[in-house]
């Protein structure tokens, strides 16, 4: 992880717990960089609860196509911190 | 044979919310198996009332329908700028000058004094006098989704102090705040204004309630618990918490800097819902009834069903399947095969998951007349009033029959290519029409479909 | 042949009694679940007795996703809907999805969660709304949830008529049985223990101010001071007599014999009210005398001309004490869109068991109430046909007969 990386995989799965709770049978904790979100049990809605949180939190505003396109928690994490990266340089 | 098949090989296995057959049936098997003609009341729409953005009254709506034009614009209600949509369908309404009194205007919230302007219009529209009918054969029935939502958070800000206060404070509550809270008492009010005193309901489906309060209605008519039932749909959402809920959820367009195109159903370029307010109230009479009285009948509630997708509470599955079903249902119990729909009337609310789920429900259920049938949004024009559009649609697609003109699909110039059927762009199309289809989809998984044909029709 | 609506499933969540059988025991034993409020702070109020369902535990009943999105009634009723599909040993996936239709009522919505996220919108601001606000709080939410659940994709609805929609809505799953769907599952859970909510009934006037439980919620007697809010209900599981038979049902508790609903004129009309009509019309449609009626299960809504003009309605029908009737919401207090599906449900029991429960707290009711009003404790009758009554806030009256078969 870089120093420019305003969010990980276990603060995303923290999110996603606390947000919309945990499907039963999935191990948040395990190896789901790459498991699709629905896979992982959680649905548009969940998503747009979790990165509302991360926008409002951290006052960054993501791409709402980007993320609609992010189907897995390391494409979701590239989108959040890319752009946490690109409002760094900006500013 | 499961339920479905039979309701689909033999019509008059009926529906959940409905069962009703032509009185030419009567001698058939569907009469039969309900134990002869009594049971084969037809449903009868004899009087329409509408309180809509850019019109009040039903002929300021139509002209508007049929002219294309949009009534969205930026909220003017309450601040919007914090918002991501600031966009809606408002009713220029002043309740004083629709013939509301000080103190009707101090007991109701907005969704409740539109019910009984519409109401009043309705009424005095299908010449029904106070001794027309004995009150206790008179029901109610009105179609609602967030009730008296602008009353109750104008107060909670009050009671909350600005929502400081956890433990709101009872000393700064209004006498009404319970009737506003308990949102039944807006059927209340509709009975009230047509002294009905037989059975009274608020059926809240979300964005089906409007379609399903009509159905609803159909069903005490048919049933035989009433004669006459004052029936329709109310809505008056434009209010921060619901501005807060549908941008959570980006259900509502961003399109802030062209507001009056912002709805643009099965349009390539939309991008949610425009919200609107308003309320529609209809008149259904026992078809005998309004006949031997001489009632002008606009057209007859001939098919009505409801299903679940039982998928997600906001979600829709591409496939439309359940709306498919409802479709199917409500056409059998019609009697009317799918290729005699003259017109369908969409929900099409303008989002991309919708509008391709209706059109896959269409083509499963019309199957090649899909494509030849006219279908449009007027969703388009004033917004999608939750509640209150199955109402304002039904009202739409009675006038279609009366006039022979079906209003367009408004702001439609880019078509999205996977919806490929014909959505009446633009311009508004004349055309006899006997038989019109319209359906509704809402939050909660609720898929409604309700048949409005001509009663003399030939295509029985 | 009209179907015959019969019902083979009971899932009950109550403040005295977490589960039908737990509720049964203590209503017959006439203990009571009212007391002071917990759930907030009530003290700065002048009403501060309520029915809470005590020990329910979500995380034991409710799926980890469905938490964030569910308000408490919604907890609850899905929690019901489950036992009833449990108690009628119902397979849903083994049924035609389209056979199978949800129908609620509601009154208030998910109230507590509502007033959560307008506080958070009007103190924080909108991006502190929940994603979930958008139906969580709305009234169509607990029939969405429970067909999502058990993949229901019949004919579904939702009745608004305060309290009398635990009826209304039975009545209307009758009608979709006997239009030819095979099961609905129906009834009202509902609850609104929130500073939101108890503030709105605050100001109808009509909420108890006594600060002792047992004698807060007195309907039908000279103490009579208002009614105490409460939380819960009861689904029940609808069934085609003919359809559960064919499945191989175990049990039927009773059927669906007689409904019917009315409203109230306009206040000044000088017209009679409605109730009375109602218990006729249901009695009618169940074809059953006054005579035949076994025990009525009131609406006793503890404000003393409700409740008078609930005793003359009964009075006219059955004569002077002419019939057992009582009032176990006494140990519930009133559960808006719930009550009255668990009056029905505490009726089916009353008459699988041949008792009739008690109306705690009363001793004896007013002068000029002429009612048999079964107090102290529970009455032992063969019972065959009881009558439920309900009125909603506004002028909705109910009224529904359920018989033994």
């Amino acid at each position: 992880m870089s120093v420019h990386t305003l969010i990980d995989l276990p603060e995303l799965t923290r999110l996603l717990r606390e947000c919309a709770g945990e499907e039963e049978g999935v191990d948040l904790d395990g190896d789901v960089l790459d498991t699709v979100f629905m896979e992982l049990g959680y649905d548009s809605l969940a998503l747009l609860q979790v990165v509302g949180i991360i926008q409002r939190d951290h006052g960054i505003e993501l791409d709402e196509d980007a993320v609609a396109e992010a189907e897995t928690p390391r494409a979701l994490l590239d989108v959040v911190n890319s752009a946490a990266r690109a409002e760094r340089i900006a500013a | 044979m499961t339920w479905q098949s039979r309701a689909k090989q033999v019509p008059q296995g009926g529906d959940g919310s409905s069962d009703f057959h032509s009185e030419q049936d009567s001698s058939g098997p569907a009469g039969d198996e309900q134990g002869g003609p009594a049971m084969t009341r037809r449903v009868a729409i004899t009087g329409l009332g509408v309180v809509a953005p850019g019109g009040i009254g039903v002929k300021a709506y139509w002209e508007m329908l049929t002219a294309g034009r949009s009534a969205t614009r930026i909220i003017t209600h309450f601040d919007a700028s914090p918002f991501r949509s600031r966009v809606a369908a408002e009713c220029d309404f002043d309740p004083e000058a629709a013939g509301l009194s000080p103190q009707e205007i101090r007991r109701m919230d907005r969704a409740a004094q539109f019910a009984v302007v519409s109401a009043r219009e309705a009424l005095a529209d299908s010449g029904i006098e106070a001794d027309t009918y004995e009150p206790t054969r008179i029901g109610a029935t009105l179609g609602n989704a967030v009730g008296c939502t602008t009353s109750l958070e104008r107060e909670y800000v009050v009671v909350s102090d600005g929502g400081r206060k956890w433990n709101v404070d009872h000393e700064y509550a209004v006498p009404d705040l319970y009737r506003h809270f308990v949102p039944s008492s807006m059927v209340g009010e509709l009975a009230w204004t047509a002294g009905a005193e037989g059975p009274a309901a608020m059926v809240s489906t979300g964005c089906t309630s409007g379609l399903d309060a009509l159905g609803h209605a159909a069903e005490l008519i048919r049933e035989g618990s009433a004669d006459m039932v004052i029936t329709g749909a109310t809505e008056a959402p434009i209010s921060p918490i619901t501005s807060a809920c549908f941008d959570a959820i980006h259900a509502t367009t961003p399109r802030n800097d062209d507001p009056e195109h912002a709805s643009r159903p099965f349009d390539r370029t939309r991008n949610g819902l425009v919200l609107g307010e308003g309320a529609a109230t209809l008149i259904l009479e026992d078809l005998e009834h309004a006949r031997r009285r001489g009632a002008h009948v606009y057209a007859e509630i001939a098919g009505f069903a409801s299903r679940c997708n039982a998928h997600h509470m906001t979600g829709l599955k591409p496939d439309g399947r359940e709306m498919a079903e409802a479709i199917d249902v409500a056409l059998a119990q019609a009697r009317i095969d799918p290729s005699a729909v003259d017109y369908v009337n969409a929900h099409g609310s303008s989002t991309k998951m919708n509008d391709r789920h209706e059109t896959a429900a269409f083509k499963r259920s019309l199957g090649h007349h899909a494509y030849s049938t006219p279908v449009s949004s007027i969703k388009s024009m004033i917004g999608h009033s939750l509640g209150a559009i199955g109402g304002l649609e039904a009202a739409a697609c009675a006038l279609a029959i009366e006039h022979g003109v079906l209003p367009p699909t408004a702001n439609l110039t880019e078509p999205d290519p996977e919806c490929d059927l014909d959505y009446i762009p633009l311009h508004a199309r004349e055309r006899r029409t006997d038989v019109v289809l319209s359906v509704g989809s809402g939050f909660g998984g609720f898929q409604t479909a309700l048949v409005l044909a001509r009663p003399e029709r030939s295509s029985r | 042949m009209t179907a015959q609506a019969v019902v083979t499933g009971l899932g009950v969540v109550a403040p005295n009694g977490l589960g039908t059988e737990e509720y049964w025991a203590a209503t017959l034993a006439g203990t009571s679940g009212l007391g002071p409020v917990t759930r907030f702070d009530a003290g700065s109020y002048p009403s501060r007795i309520a029915g809470e369902v005590p020990d329910f535990v979500p995380e034991e009943h409710i799926p980890s996703r469905l938490l964030p999105q569910t308000d408490h009634m919604t907890r609850l009723a899905l929690a019901a809907a489950d036992w009833a599909v449990e108690d009628a040993a119902v397979d849903p996936a083994a049924l035609d999805e389209y056979g199978m239709g949800v129908v609620t009522a509601a009154s208030g919505g998910g109230v507590e969660y509502g007033q959560r996220e307008l506080q958070q919108l009007w103190s924080r601001g909108k991006e502190y709304v929940s994603a979930y606000q958008s139906f969580a709080w709305f009234y169509a939410v607990n029939t969405g949830q429970i067909s999502i659940r058990h993949k229901m994709r019949g004919p579904s609805g939702v009745l608004v008529t305060e309290q009398a929609g635990g009826l209304d809505t039975l009545g209307h799953a009758r009608r979709h049985v006997r239009h030819g769907i095979p099961l609905v599952v129906s009834g009202g859970v509902d609850g609104a223990l929130c500073p939101w909510g108890w503030v709105a009934q605050i100001s109808t006037g009509r909420l108890s101010t006594a600060d002792d439980p047992d004698r807060a919620y007195l309907p039908f007697t000279d103490q009579a001071s208002g009614y105490v809010p409460g939380e819960g209900g009861a689904v029940l599981l609808v069934e085609d007599a003919e359809a559960a038979k064919a499945r191989g049902a175990e049990r039927i508790y009773g059927e669906i014999a007689g409904y019917a609903a009315t409203f109230d004129p306009r206040p000044g009309s000088g017209r009679p009210p409605g109730l009375r009509r109602a218990v006729e019309e249901a009695l009618a449609d169940a074809r059953v005398t006054a005579a035949e009626v076994d025990v009525v299960f009131a609406d006793a809504a503890g404000v003393p001309e409700l409740d008078r003009a609930e005793a003359d309605a009964l009075t006219e029908v059955f004569g002077p004490y002419g019939v057992p009737v009582t009032a176990p919401k006494t140990m519930t207090g009133r559960l808006f869109g719930g009550g009255a599906s668990l009056d029905v449900a505490t009726a089916l029991l009353s008459l699988r068991d041949g008792v009739v429960p008690p109306t705690a707290n009363v001793t004896a009711p007013a002068d000029g109430c002429a009612l048999d009003l079964v107090t102290g404790s529970a009455r032992e009758a063969p019972l065959r046909t009881a009558l439920v009554l309900a009125r909603g806030y506004g002028g909705f009256n109910a009224a529904m007969v359920v018989r033994r078969v």
